[in-house]
């Protein structure tokens, strides 16, 4: 866990009210897929917690939507700009228990974790299967992305405007795969839980004050005891989970 | 060279600094991050006599200038405490603790606080009477004088450190609680806890909190807690622990010259965790600014 300060290199508008906000500074503490950064929004008294989605030495890739008057701010941002980042935060996913074929699971907000998770088991000779849910096709980002690591992609919209017509439950069926990974909303979570044929590890979220667990403000209930969902998590493993 | 030193109920502090409870945890978070032992001391998390998970999510939502939580004094059981935590704590940490106490009935206060006691490792004991998020306890005991003194008599009957009782801003007259308290035995007062308060989320049309109210702090709630540390001042002759909202060093100079002998930080560890840090560090050079040569000799300068 680090405090530091980073530079805005680009911010760019890649899906409506979708943002993929480029920083460079200090990543040595950010080298796990699924872990989060807390940053400090001028005239906001909480930080806002936001997935990595891609770092590379110097270069950190955030992807937000902007839901409130907080990442409203963050999206008028612009190059040059400086950003408090708390950095290294959360456990992150696990990459030993992927297996060969590992299937990667994001819905909407929780596509982007997906992406770092995805570079790094490609890295390691995974054969990917990766499915980016969205409500419409306007929304979807990143396909050619998580496509350039050379994973199967399967998009679903909720409206069927692309890919397949449902959730991504939908695109599950019938899949074969070692292990899978997911991160997405709350509903969809526990779908993907309920529908998966292996074990597995979700990224949860959860309204926090500090992110580092000190004032356990985001805490839930597992099979193996209270979790801060900050600390001890976002990631769980499927067999602790108590919904 | 400034002195930073001050005397809280017969024990002495390098400084001022504390932690309050429920924004440190039990100390080994924030170990992470700095050496605690920089620190006149902190306030662990509120410990109750069996253990508690809490209130049910969202606990946290922003406010202007602050935060509110409602987190409902989520912690392992003092027993938990004694086996776990307080060990944990002392591979970080090598002064005094203060151990701070909440409870749902007198017997808990002082089942709690008479273990607590006990541990080498406590140096005061903070009551909490005060909390907001639970029900049927916590702060129903610091909004009355009757009960407030009640509490202190009970713990101060089983135990021999100093108990300093954390009072409530949620009431009429702040300053017949802790005159109340004094009467009973308290060795020192601290205040403020939170500030009840709520939000709404506008598209849910729901409150924000799944508890519906939670506890407001951060430097909103300053003014408040000044003026209610300005009034205990002059009601009581033990020593106070100033608390609310405070983020700097201006901050606890502040505090100190309304009639605090120590002062707590507690929101601004959550959105800085060098906050206490660097009020440690900014100290001594705004103590020069303002001419203080030594710290306890300011506390309620201003009166």
């Amino acid at each position: 866990m680090k405090k530091s300060i980073f530079t805005l290199r680009s911010q760019n508008e890649i899906a409506p009210r979708t943002f993929e906000l480029v920083l460079n500074g200090d990543t040595d503490d950010l080298d796990k897929p699924g872990q989060f950064v807390n940053i400090r929004i001028q005239g906001y008294y909480l930080r806002r917690p936001i997935s990595v989605c891609n770092v590379t030495p110097g270069r950190l890739t955030l992807i937000y939507k902007v839901v409130g008057s907080g990442t409203e701010v963050l999206s008028r941002m612009t190059v040059g700009d400086e950003l408090e980042l708390l950095t290294g935060l959360g456990n992150g996913y696990d990459l030993t228990a992927a297996g060969d074929c590992p299937l990667l699971i994001g819905g909407g907000a929780g596509v982007p974790p997906m992406y770092l998770l995805a570079r790094k088991l490609a890295e390691a000779g995974k054969r990917l299967t990766v499915i980016l849910g969205f409500n419409t096709a306007a929304e979807v980002f990143y396909e050619d992305k998580f496509k350039a690591l050379g994973a199967k992609v399967l998009i679903t919209t909720v409206d069927g405007s692309a890919g397949i017509k449902g959730f991504v439950t939908n695109a599950m069926e019938g899949l074969d795969y070692s292990y899978f990974y997911t991160c997405g909303p709350g509903p969809m979570l526990k779908a993907v839980y309920d529908s998966s044929a292996t074990e597995g590890q979700f990224s949860f979220e959860e309204r926090m004050g500090c992110g580092f667990g000190a004032c356990v403000g985001c805490t839930c209930e597992t099979k193996y005891g209270n979790k801060r969902i900050c600390r001890d998590g976002p990631v769980l493993v499927k067999e602790e989970i108590k919904w | 060279m400034v002195n930073t030193s001050v005397t809280l109920c017969g024990l002495p502090m390098d400084n001022p600094i504390i932690p309050a409870s429920g924004t440190f945890g039990f100390g080994y978070e924030f170990a992470d991050w700095y050496d605690i032992n920089l620190l006149g001391t902190f306030s662990f998390k509120g410990t109750t006599r069996e253990p508690r998970y809490g209130n049910p999510t969202p606990r946290i939502a922003e406010t202007a200038s602050g935060m509110l939580n409602s987190v409902g004094l989520q912690n392992p059981g003092v027993h938990a405490v004694i086996a776990e935590e307080l060990p944990r704590l002392k591979k970080v940490f090598h002064k005094p603790v203060m151990a701070n106490v909440s409870g749902f009935s007198e017997e808990d206060y002082v089942y709690t606080c008479q273990l607590l006691d006990k541990e080498p490792q406590v140096g005061w004991l903070e009551v909490n009477i005060s909390c907001p998020n639970v029900h049927n306890g916590g702060m129903s005991f610091g909004t009355l004088p009757e009960s407030a003194m009640a509490i202190t008599k009970a713990v101060k009957a089983v135990t021999t450190k100093p108990v300093i009782m954390k009072l409530s801003p949620n009431v009429t007259d702040i300053a017949s609680i802790a005159k109340a308290c004094e009467e009973g035995g308290a060795d020192g007062i601290s205040l403020i806890n939170t500030l009840m308060g709520m939000r709404l989320d506008l598209k849910k049309r729901k409150p924000l909190l799944a508890n519906v109210t939670g506890g407001m702090s951060g430097p909103a709630v300053f003014p408040v807690a000044l003026r209610m540390v300005w009034q205990v001042y002059n009601a009581v002759s033990i020593p106070i622990v100033g608390l609310g909202g405070v983020s700097s060093a201006e901050d606890v100079i502040e505090m100190m010259l309304a009639g605090a002998t120590a002062v707590q930080v507690g929101a601004a560890n959550l959105v800085d965790p060098y906050a206490c840090k660097t009020i440690l560090e900014d100290l001594p050079r705004v103590m020069e600014q303002l001419k203080i040569d030594s710290l306890s000799e300011i506390i309620g300068g201003a009166h």
